[in-house]
């Protein structure tokens, strides 16, 4: 039993660090600002995954029990991530690097990014009950 | 009363969850600061937040989060055949103007970090009237294809969720 769970854990510790390296060598060879975005935000997330889960079940083999602190991780991950990649895009927009060649709205208002309208010292969500 | 003293009961819950796993232990004592914590935050922080957000189905809700883990790893297969085996000067990258009709502000949080776990999407920005997001797409051929696709698959299932 501890064999084979010793084999599937070194199976995904594997598969956790080569997404990882697939996600650095993206940074490398994309050529564009936005695509280097993607393959760090996205493959970081599988190799960090895979790593914290192999960290969760290595808790039953060394017999300190099942560990449940990676699940926090993970979460927190998962959250996380999506913002800084945000943050990132926001940025590459707002240095006028791809201007020309986003897309309009569409609506009688600019992107957050570029929109100069002064703000309201209540923010005008759009309203929940309709 | 319960309503004051927790504004946001889904906040507490997860708050208790949130101390029992830091805490990697199931004791009593710890039980009594995950519901004084439960209490305290959501009380301090709730001038922040001050709609509680409707959630219609917590079932559905949790399939969604199945959903999009399953999709974020298929995702990750995807990208990395890109990144490896896609030559360079063939990834056609894209950008993507998707209308919501998602209302909730939480709903659309999740929306676009959704778009942002999963295949070759990024949500780079949102219209300042919250209507329309910008996605940025490492390889699209076809970038109408992508938006009906985060609605249909996406946007729907929120939608029954939130609203």
């Amino acid at each position: 039993m501890t064999v084979a769970l010793d084999i599937i854990l070194s199976i995904l510790l594997v598969v956790g660090g080569l997404f990882g390296l697939i996600g650095s060598y993206g940074l490398i060879r994309l050529k564009d600002r936005m695509q280097r975005l993607h393959a760090p935000t996205k493959a970081s997330t599988v190799g960090l995954g895979t790593a914290l889960l192999v960290s969760m079940f290595h808790g039953l083999m060394i017999g300190t029990g099942f560990s449940w602190q990676e699940v926090l991780v993970m979460i927190f991950i998962f959250v996380t991530a999506p913002i800084t990649a945000n943050y990132l895009a926001k940025v590459h927009l707002h240095s006028r690097h791809y201007d020309g060649q986003t897309p309009q709205t569409g609506v009688s208002t600019d992107w957050a990014t570029f929109d100069q309208t002064p703000e309201d010292a209540e923010p005008q969500l759009p309203s929940r009950d309709s | 009363m319960f309503r004051r003293l927790y504004p946001h009961p889904y906040l507490s819950l997860f708050l208790v969850l949130t101390w029992f796993l830091l805490v990697n232990q199931w004791k009593l004592g710890s039980l009594v600061m995950a519901i004084f914590l439960a209490t305290v935050i959501p009380l301090i922080t709730a001038p922040y937040w001050p709609h509680r957000p409707k959630l219609n189905s917590m079932p559905a809700l949790l399939s969604y989060v199945a959903l999009v883990v399953w999709d974020v790893i298929v995702a990750n297969v995807q990208v990395a055949k890109i990144v490896l085996f896609m030559p360079r000067d063939r990834i056609q990258s894209a950008w993507v103007r998707v209308p919501i009709e998602l209302k909730s502000p939480e709903a659309i949080a999740l929306l676009a970090g959704t778009i942002t776990m999963t295949p070759g999407t990024v949500t780079a920005d949102m219209s300042a009237c919250g209507r329309v997001l910008l996605i940025h797409s490492l390889h699209a051929p076809d970038p109408d294809a992508i938006r009906d696709d985060i609605k249909s698959r996406y946007e729907s299932r929120l939608k029954r969720i939130f609203e």
